[in-house]
């Protein structure tokens, strides 16, 4: 860029060139608008307009190969609730949502801490905890089913320690109490998902609490360190605190990713037996693309943004108005 | 100092065993591709194979080699297309706010959280009303749109940190939109370009629900290719693992390469922390 | 400086890259719509199968060298991404110019009745086919008198496939009725053998010995009479199938939910388990991929209770409504249909031709007696591979049979198919 002398300003000229400014302010104004414009109409019609209309075919009788858009009024949302599959997909989601946002968290912040301790081959250890980010889900699933199967591999330890292998394709719900058709509580072969899920994932927290301990000033440790506090107290009181805000970012972006998760379970687990690891998104894709019940996909799919939005919008308004 | 020395080694045991945990996949997944059909068994997956066979890498080579370049002729326009609409939108929502420009920003930036299957059923009836459906063109389209809110949201967290000064002084001068755009902004956002540019090349490169419904045969990008790999009824799970990791292949090298802005991106596109 | 202008230059070539190849693909799928090409549908990407369907092409190639043929297979699933593809393309009226179907339901409550297909009666009639495939293998392809669709290809369904060394080694005979195969079952199982394999992941795979015990249990007029609505699934003789199923499911090896049915076959080809119930595709596993040897590693016998009846699975192609090739269509179904090509790709798939009079000299042993019992026995449509019911149906009783494997709730099961049966009447 060249630099531009400012052409000094004559007081006589001041009213002419404000009154400049502002037209071509204006004119800059109408092209802003322009320059967003394609972007706004095709999110206004590929993601409001589209989502009205799987809510409108969710709402009617399009249960077959041929499309049919008479109104059926909420039948299909109806059948859903109650239907085993989908109680059994609403339970699972739940729990793996729960486990796998705690284990991201939990590992993450872990493994954080460890890497800023100036440790030697830092960026080794970074980039083994952050590679699986790249890799995808189907690739993901397609190996950790391998590792975790109960005749092999992980399963070969635990049985030496005694502990059951059949966990992976356990049908246990623990406790298992009785409501409405099926058993609520934690399925245990979700567990294995949520590994596979975790290892693809961690990555992320480990970056994000990575990056939040970085951006703590130095001084501030070393004040509390003059104030004689250890290490551990550190980081209780001041560190975490800090890097709290965080958390509320990777639980947020970790709930959206498992509560659409869709390719990581159908190449790993399936349905699973008694649909222990069915969730909502691959009982959409079978019962549309599958089954050709339209009509009922499209209520899962307008269930499924349900769950989302309950997560994000809130989320999207705080953060807006933490900004203005 | 005892102390420390056993901490540190305590930490240092800590981080090796969990680095052996985060690579035991891989180990699996190599080993695995490196062993013909017969030695594949669920009770030796462990063991090494007994002589290295590379033909599993040969027969996935060729299967997948056609659907790795349809990958490249999506991927590549699609990244670019978004990355420019991205920052355009960025450039704009960041610089010339006007009345209702953050709750735009909002609204677009829900359609980076939808799940994707809500959409799913219209677009496809979309894609097909205007002759899009099974193109490649088709799956641009698709990324371009969908990437939207990804990428503004990048773009407009990059250029929040470009000082208003220096776009108030420029307008100062006489510069427009346009002008500014070219002189400031561009020349400032190659980082932005590369870390957006990596972040949707990725995405792309991995996704898997779009790809499998919108497009068939011989329009199919490499990771429909890799689940076709199992075929109808036989499971070749060398040839499968082979086949993965040539489709992991060209993001993991980014990730090697480029790892650096990589996780740039994926802060970036974590809303605002 | 000099980093941001080299990362200029990439970004430059990349764009230069990205317009070049975004206008030859283009270039692409204009070319496909206007050529014309003779685009075969399937979802045969596997070993065997596929290389059937490269010998058809070469095949048809070398007779029609002016026709431009595509192969245009999806794979996964065991065809269901292909199905999902088809259906989309099929209503947005770009049909491919021939597909594979499974001959029954799928073809005739599905594409048939939504009025979406051509018959084929000239066909027939000028290929004098109508004696040359068996009666009825051709009503499982008609409906209202027109036939909609060439049988290529024959599978069955109904077969326990047997490791011969552990049978041996036991002192055991393959078991023919189901009482014979309770009482095989308990000795193995003393012996702590698994008796029969389950790879239930993929849940078809339970469906399939569940319809196996249904056609032992109910007959062949009677487990017809299911899919059209005249017997109810509350009927007794249902609900005896669904008690032997449940015993049946006590001897299967605990992980069969995360095992898929090569994993399971797997378990018998080892010998660590002794049975298995499977379509003879796994015939193609043992052979192809296990190097067993046929009648010598492994036998087989119908499953039990099921002797003399053939669960039949077939792969058929037919002529799309709106397809413009219509006279290319027709002739690679010529060649389907006909010995040679049935010669030229069942062989190599593993399966028996759909016609009787193929050369018998090409199959193996296993070929040789089940196209002799293919010609004898009574068919009957499976359920699971969407012959016998309309896929709305197939997904509902696969959910129930899946959720019957875990739970063992007879009653339930029963319900959930009588609820499930309105679809039938569609």
């Amino acid at each position: 860029m060249e630099p531009k002398v400012l052409p000094s300003l004559q007081s006589g000229s001041s009213l002419a060139v404000s009154a400049k400014k502002r037209r071509k302010w204006n004119v800059d104004h109408w092209l802003s608008f322009a320059f967003i414009l394609p972007s706004v109409i095709a999110v206004a019609v590929f993601v409001y307009g589209f989502i009205a209309w799987s809510g409108y075919v969710s709402l009617s009788n399009w249960n077959s190969l041929v499309p049919d858009l008479s109104f059926a009024g909420l039948k299909n949302y109806l059948f859903l609730f109650k239907d085993f599959r989908f109680q059994a997909d609403l339970r699972n989601t739940l729990f793996f949502t729960l486990f796998f946002i705690l284990a991201v968290l939990f590992m993450g912040l872990m493994l954080a801490v460890f890497l800023d301790q100036k440790i030697r081959g830092e960026s080794l250890f970074r980039n083994i905890f952050f590679f699986p980010m790249a890799l995808s889900f189907v690739v993901t699933g397609v190996i950790w089913q391998w590792l975790l199967n109960p005749a092999t591999g992980v399963n070969l330890f635990l049985k030496k320690i005694g502990l059951d292998s059949l966990w992976y394709t356990s049908v246990t719900v623990i406790p298992g109490i009785q409501w409405s058709k099926i058993q609520f509580g934690v399925p245990v072969a979700v567990i294995a998902v949520v590994i596979a899920a975790a290892w693809q994932m961690t990555g992320f927290s480990v970056a994000m609490y990575l990056a939040g301990l970085r951006a703590i000033p130095e001084e501030i440790r070393e004040a509390a360190r003059m104030d004689g506090a250890g290490e551990f107290q550190i980081y209780r009181k001041i560190i975490f605190p800090m890097v709290a805000p965080i958390t509320v970012s990777v639980v947020i972006i970790m709930a959206h990713i498992s509560l659409k998760i869709f390719d990581l379970i159908y190449a790993m687990t399936g349905p699973g037996a008694n649909f222990v690891t069915d969730v909502p998104g691959v009982y959409m894709f079978e019962t549309t693309f599958r089954g050709n019940y339209y009509a009922n996909g499209a209520a899962i799919s307008i269930i499924m943004l349900l769950s989302v939005a309950i997560f994000i919008v809130p989320y999207l308004i705080s953060s807006r108005k933490g900004e203005s | 100092m005892a102390i420390r020395t056993v901490s540190r080694t305590v930490l240092y045991l800590l981080l090796i065993a969990l680095s052996l945990f985060y690579l035991m996949p891989v180990y699996v997944m190599l080993i695995t591709s490196l062993k013909p059909l017969d030695q594949i068994s669920l009770s030796e997956m462990w063991q090494l194979p007994h002589s290295l066979d590379l033909s599993s890498y040969q027969l996935a080579f060729e299967k997948l080699a056609p659907n790795f370049m349809n990958s490249i002729y999506l991927v590549i326009p699609a990244t670019l297309l978004s990355a420019l609409l991205g920052s355009l939108n960025g450039y704009v929502l960041s610089k010339w706010k006007f009345r209702g420009s953050d709750w735009i920003f909002t609204a677009l930036l829900f359609g980076m959280f939808i799940p994707y299957q809500s959409i799913l059923i219209p677009l496809i009836q979309f894609l097909r009303e205007a002759g899009l459906y099974n193109t490649i063109p088709g799956l641009i389209f698709v990324h371009v749109v969908y990437g939207i809110p990804i990428t503004t949201l990048m773009f407009r967290n990059f250029y929040a940190s470009i000082p208003e000064e220096m776009i108030e002084s420029a307008k100062i001068d006489g510069a427009g939109i346009f002008k500014i755009y070219q002189h400031i902004i561009i020349p400032l956002s190659i980082t932005g370009f590369v870390v957006v540019g990596i972040w949707q090349f990725t995405n792309i490169w991995n996704e898997f629900l779009f790809a499998v419904t919108i497009t068939t045969s011989s329009q199919q990008p490499i990771m429909v290719a890799l689940q076709n790999l199992s075929g109808s009824q036989i499971v070749q799970w060398n040839v499968q693992m082979a086949g993965a990791l040539l489709a992991a292949l060209p993001t993991l090298l980014v990730y090697i390469f480029l790892g650096k802005f990589f996780v740039k991106g994926l802060l970036a596109g974590s809303v605002k922390g | 400086m000099k980093k941001k202008a080299l990362l200029f230059i990439a970004l430059a070539f990349t764009l230069l890259l990205s317009a070049c190849s975004q206008s030859s693909s283009s270039d692409d799928t204009n070319n496909k719509k206007n050529s014309g090409k003779l685009e075969i549908f399937s979802w045969w990407t596997g070993a065997g199968e596929e290389d059937g369907l490269k010998a058809l092409i070469k095949l048809f190639k070398e007779k029609n060298p002016d026709i431009p043929v595509e192969n245009a297979a999806v794979a996964g699933g065991a065809g269901t991404n292909a199905k999902a593809v088809l259906a989309s393309r099929m209503q947005g009226n770009d049909p491919p110019a021939t597909f594979q179907v499974h001959g029954g339901a799928e073809l005739n409550d599905g594409w048939v009745a939504a009025d979406k297909m051509e018959p084929l009666n000239d066909l027939y009639d000028k290929e004098k086919w109508n004696d040359k495939f068996p009666k009825q293998l051709i009503d499982m392809v008609s409906k209202d008198g027109k036939i909609y669709s060439v049988p290529v290809d024959i599978h069955r369904g109904n077969v326990l496939w047997y490791n011969k060394k552990v049978f041996a080694d036991n002192n055991l005979q393959a078991p023919k009725t189901l009482d014979e195969f309770f009482k095989v079952a308990d000795k193995l199982k003393a012996k702590g053998i698994t008796p029969l394999a389950l790879g239930d992941k993929e849940p078809w795979t339970a469906t399939m010995i569940f319809e196996n015990i249904l056609l032992g249990t109910l007959g062949n007029e009677d487990y017809q009479k299911l899919w059209t609505g005249d017997l109810k699934f509350d009927d007794p003789k249902v609900k005896k199938a669904a008690e032997s199923f449940k015993k049946m499911l006590s001897y299967v090896n605990d992980d069969h939910s995360s095992r898929n049915w090569q994993d399971a076959s797997q378990l018998v080809a080892k010998g660590d388990a002794a049975m298995n119930i499977m379509g003879d595709w796994a015939k193609g596993y043992f052979v192809n991929d296990l190097k067993l040897k046929v009648n010598e590693d492994f036998g087989w016998v119908a499953t039990p209770g099921s002797e003399g009846q053939f669960m039949i699975i077939t792969d058929t192609f037919g002529l799309p409504k709106g397809v413009k090739n219509t006279k290319d269509v027709k002739q690679f179904l010529s060649l389907l249909g006909s010995v040679e090509g049935q010669d030229a790709f069942n062989p190599l798939k593993g399966s028996i031709p759909a016609r009787t009079d193929a050369d018998e000299s090409k199959y193996d042993e296993y070929g040789k007696q089940t196209m002799k019992e293919f010609k004898e026995a009574k068919l009957a449509p499976s359920l699971a591979h969407g012959s016998a019911a309309p896929e709305g149906f197939v997904t509902k009783a696969n959910q129930a049979v899946n959720i019957f494997v875990t739970q063992k709730n007879v009653g339930q099961l029963i319900d959930s198919l009588n609820q499930a049966s309105s679809e039938l009447k569609k």
